[in-house]
């Protein structure tokens, strides 16, 4: 039936919602903008993945995770695939989910720029995630994660990860 | 005492061979680079190598299990990176180089040679993934089209720091020349069209080397300008390794790569 069919789909993406990316455990998978598309049927569900970065170790991790909150939902047998194109980007990222970087302490990505000069022209007016100045600068251009670069407040004097934008 | 691995033997075919020159270039890069964890000379710089390197060897990952799959014998990603023959490997010489001084084997690199490698190669490799992400093989375009915002942030990152060291004292200056002169007669083989670049042009799995050169050329100049630095005179020398002929590092760098998979066969963890 129609009304089944459309609330099975509504649980998985419901389940998938509180699936947390591992590495930025404020986001979930759903947030990251990395769950393409899921097929839901009375045989099991279906659901197509994205990779964010090419050497991501939180891929296989991912996988497993969002295999185990389907199935807990009652939603199994669990088949997953993987899309790459077209290529994950921050601007997938959604609203809810830049909202809760910013409550984690993490800088949201700003808009992704098309082709970018060899000769870069440093990111400028990363708000601070914890006093909102715009006062900031970058420490790193890599971080802790392959998403993320380390940058520092000017006026409260803390350091904050931004998300780069990809 | 575990049987070691046998080296596997792979069905060459031209498309094949093409798509390895591009993975192992990729995986050797990021076997180089990470030499670097733990030494860098600079906790921010020591985290920048590192992730450009994991950033390589995930594109090196996707490409050896894409060629895996052309190659049909149903070997894995893993058996193609660790279980081949060093004449068996596709990379240009370049990326062999020694990078990092005080390696013990590889003596003569320097942080300078680290960083204009990156800056080369994240030029070569993002001229080529553009025009990869249009090709006729859909996985080879998928693959791409990632991998290109990748090589775009390593080729800003490594751009930055040429022209900080060649604008720099006179004794990075100094050191960023000395690199540039070493780096500079590998360039050639990055250009060159043998029958595989053509083929793959031909039937749109992606483009020759020598239609990346302008570009390439152009950018690169753009860059070593700022760094009051010049290229040097062309040489006459080729280097081989896209057919299989390595320069003398090669092994050393296969030894250390494969030893675990070659002493336990499959292992994982």
């Amino acid at each position: 039936m129609a009304v089944d069919a459309a609330s099975r789909n509504a649980a998985a993406w419901a389940a998938l919602a509180r699936v947390p990316d591992p590495e930025v455990p404020a986001l979930s998978v759903v947030d990251l903008g990395i769950v393409r598309e899921v097929l839901t049927e009375a045989s099991g569900t279906h659901v197509v993945l994205t990779p964010t970065y090419s050497g991501c170790p939180a891929t296989e991790v991912i996988s497993a995770s969002v295999r185990d909150a389907l199935e807990q939902a009652g939603l199994g047998p669990v088949t997953i695939s993987r899309r790459l194109a077209p290529a994950w980007t921050t601007d997938w990222i959604s609203a809810e989910g830049r909202q809760r970087l910013l409550a984690y302490g993490i800088a949201p990505p700003g808009a992704t720029c098309g082709d970018a000069s060899p000769v870069r022209l440093r990111p400028r007016n990363v708000a601070c995630p914890r006093c909102g100045s715009a006062q900031t600068e970058r420490l790193s251009a890599f971080g802790s994660t392959a998403c993320k670069a380390l940058h520092r407040c000017l006026d409260c004097r803390e350091p904050f990860e931004y998300f780069k934008p990809l | 005492m575990n049987a070691t691995a046998e080296s596997i033997r792979l069905n060459f075919t031209p498309t094949l061979q093409y798509v390895l020159r591009i993975g192992d270039t990729c995986l050797i890069h990021a076997q180089r680079l990470a030499e670097w964890c733990g030494h860098g000379p600079a906790l921010e710089e020591d985290i920048a190598l590192t992730n450009m390197a994991l950033d390589l060897l995930g594109q090196a990952r996707a490409l050896l299990a894409h060629a895996a799959q052309l190659e049909g014998q149903g070997f894995d990603e893993d058996q193609l990176a660790f279980l081949r023959d060093e004449r068996e490997y596709f990379n240009l010489t370049l990326v062999e180089l020694p990078m990092r001084r005080s390696s013990a084997h590889s003596p003569g690199g320097d942080f300078a040679d680290t960083v204009l490698r990156n800056f080369l190669l994240a030029s070569w490799l993002k001229a080529l993934w553009t025009q990869l992400s249009a090709s006729t093989d859909s996985e080879l375009a998928g693959i791409a089209g990632k991998a290109v915002k990748e090589a775009r942030y390593h080729q800003q990152h490594a751009g930055d720091w040429v022209v900080r060291l060649g604008d720099g004292t006179a004794e990075s200056a100094g050191r960023m020349r000395t690199a540039l002169e070493r780096a500079a007669p590998y360039t050639a083989e990055c250009f060159l069209r043998d029958g595989i670049d053509s083929a793959a042009q031909a039937s749109g799995l992606g483009p020759a080397r020598d239609s990346l050169q302008a570009v390439w050329t152009s950018e690169v100049n753009a860059v070593l300008a700022r760094a009051q630095l010049s290229w040097p005179g062309a040489t006459p020398f080729v280097s081989t390794g896209t057919l299989g002929c390595h320069s003398e590092h090669m092994g050393f760098i296969l030894a250390e790569m494969q030893s675990l998979q070659r002493q336990h066969p499959g292992g994982r963890w």
